[in-house]
């Protein structure tokens, strides 16, 4: 991603006092069909995600043991399972909505981080300049370089799996992207009138990027997090599809769709009502993201 | 090609392996005694005792550090949990798999992905395009394990037309291929697109058009050429994603090769086979993009010339 020439900067960005977020209710109106209907669908996962417990109508780990492998309700299974059961003859529904809640909860977190640790470093190698701005930017491109999944699986194998790990390298996954945005953008902000002026005032480096570059850089941050969580969502998933993610008695998408896998002759349910929710929340996701790429910023444009 | 280009960009991919493998040696130190963690459960004082000679363990951490280079240089990565065989012997005998299944699913890629985005370039805005871009937003956002689980769904179970796991024939391939390829081909399309778009609204393609050279000749000789550039680039990332695609589509449809390997040996901690890997993947991606950027600069000039410029 180039970086920022100042002129464009100034016109996506009019002034400190109008906040990303009444740009983004402005520009609602102007939202095509489908980008609302991706929203409508991220704020309905983020519901079911917040709310599992309550809206589950079983606890996720109950079993039934003499329902096994029922189908969905509407396929002529037990009325009580709407969408039928596992294995286990636990609740697919209620199960989908706790997997819902990991994994959610897991991609975000590790986005967070992610783009908490990318933001930091570029910031520190757009200030330090010199063997600093060399150093960070010599580990960006090793792990563009390298796809990053073989990378946690490395550290998987090494360490073996626990929840917190998995979460931490969750957020490793694409903090080169912050980095590079970042810092291409404080180098820019640092020519900045502004910049120059509240260092003028002698403010510390800390006030300065905090209190002025950063609200400044904000918005091109929100977009690159919205681009970087479906590849998150897709790693989480992917690894707990391979049984080296999140581990039983928790559930996520991916690891239903796993265990589903095996099934597959004789109860498709358990693995494609999984897969759907996985494709469709990283796709609105990323619909969504790529407008408001093009919207907050067109210098981004592919 | 100057000699100054092809210079910088060896050393960066020494470099690219150096951190790695220099990654590899950190992890292995912090995460516990390698003669633990390395060598199976019941390996005798002997064999340990061997391998702490080896591995240099006696010595102080920087010399252990240069034992490991120079173990990694002669493929000397340890020996797998499983069968006490090499592990550089292991690895290298499930390569052939991988590459095979890698380069069907690169060809599909690149067979459906580019004409679908120059046919979608070329009609721009009409129904074609639409259809098309759908099609290749689909095949880019769709999770491949997802995608294969619905295929071996309608081909396996619905059909009975293709078998779903095994590599004996052809048919066997089939599906793993649409598995592994479909992200590839969907995100190449839209690049291909973008890229022709660009090059069409240039001001060579209307002296062409002024010129009289017919509308075939303009697109093959003068606009794919061009669009070429780009799309090149992308390849590099093209197969850094058939990697970690391979350890999906190996693992659903029991394919022998190095992804599922990883798979196997990381979900029992064989560490050696895990080690030997990452060095594979490391040197494999390094190579590939030391290669993408030589093409690069061949297929454009101006990089060439730039670099040429710098030096003088």
């Amino acid at each position: 991603m180039a970086p920022h020439s100042p002129s464009t900067v100034d016109e996506t960005l009019p002034g400190i006092t109008r906040g990303i977020f009444s740009k983004i209710t402005g520009e609602f109106a102007r939202m095509p069909w489908l980008v609302i209907l991706c929203s409508l669908f991220i704020v309905a996962m983020c519901f079911m995600a917040i709310f599992a417990e309550v809206l589950a109508p079983q606890h996720y780990a109950d079993q039934d043991l003499v329902n096994r492998l029922k189908p969905p309700s509407f396929l002529g299974g037990p009325e009580r399972y709407l969408l039928g059961t596992d294995e286990l003859g636990r609740d697919v529904l209620s199960r989908l909505l706790y997997a819902t809640q990991i994994s959610i909860f897991v991609a975000f977190a590790g986005t967070m981080i992610g783009a908490v640790i990318g933001t930091f470093l570029g910031i520190v190698a757009a200030h330090g300049r010199g063997m600093v701005e060399e150093t960070i930017m010599m580990f960006v491109d090793a792990q563009a370089s390298m796809p990053f999944m073989i990378i946690a699986l490395a550290v998987l194998a090494f360490f073996g799996n626990s929840f917190w790990l998995f979460v931490l390298i969750m957020g490793i996954n694409g903090w080169e992207n912050y980095a590079r945005l970042s810092r291409g953008m404080v180098l820019a902000a640092n020519t900045h009138g502004y910049v120059v002026a509240v260092r003028s005032l002698g403010a510390r480096p800390k006030r300065v990027y905090l209190r002025h570059v950063l609200p400044n850089i904000a918005s091109a941050l929100i977009v690159q997090f919205t681009l970087n969580f479906p590849s998150t969502i897709l790693l989480e998933t992917s690894l707990s599809f391979l049984g080296l993610g999140i581990q039983p008695p928790l559930t996520s998408l991916g690891l239903m769709l796993g265990t589903g896998r095996d099934y597959l002759l004789f109860a498709w349910w358990l693995s494609v009502f999984a897969g759907m929710l996985i494709f469709i929340t990283t796709l609105s996701v990323s619909l969504l993201g790529d407008w408001l790429r093009d919207r907050l910023d067109p210098t981004l444009r592919r | 090609m100057n000699l100054r280009f092809i210079a910088t960009k060896v050393l960066r991919a020494i470099i690219t392996l150096w951190m790695v493998v220099t990654f590899i040696f950190i992890i292995l130190r912090i995460s516990g005694d390698p003669t633990d963690t390395m060598l199976p459960d019941d390996a005798d004082a002997d064999m340990i005792e061997y391998y702490e000679k080896e591995w240099g363990l006696d010595r102080p951490l920087p010399e252990q550090y240069l034992i490991y280079f120079v173990n990694v240089f002669e493929g000397n990565l340890g020996q797998s949990f499983k069968d006490d065989r090499d592990a550089f012997e292991v690895v290298t005998e499930r390569i052939p798999m991988t590459l095979r299944l890698g380069l069907a699913s690169l060809i599909f890629g690149l067979c459906f992905g580019i004409p679908l985005g120059i046919y979608a370039a070329l009609h721009r805005n009409s129904l074609a395009d639409r259809l098309a871009m759908g099609l290749a937003v689909f095949g880019y956002a769709i999770p491949n394990f997802f995608l294969g689980i619905l295929l071996i769904l309608l081909f396996t179970l619905a059909l009975g037309w293709l078998p779903s796991s095994g590599s004996a024939t052809g048919w066997h391939m089939i599906m793993p291929v649409i598995t592994l390829g479909t992200g590839g081909a969907g995100s190449l399309a839209r690049f291909s697109r973008s890229a022709m778009l660009e090059v069409m609204n240039q001001a060579y393609m209307r002296t062409a058009r002024a010129k009289g050279v017919a509308r075939l000749r303009r697109i093959v000789f003068h606009a794919i050429p061009n669009a070429a550039i780009p799309v090149v680039t992308v390849l590099g990332f093209k197969i850094g994603g058939l990697i970690s695609g391979s350890l999906i589509t190996e693992s659903i449809f029991a394919w022998p090769g190095v992804g599922r390997l990883l798979v196997t040996s990381v979900t029992s901690r064989d560490l050696a086979i895990v080690q030997a890997l990452i060095m594979l993947v490391a040197l494999t991606m390094v190579v590939a993009n030391l290669l993408i950027d030589l093409a690069y600069g061949w297929l454009d000039p101006r990089i060439r010339v730039s670099s040429q410029q710098q030096k003088d």
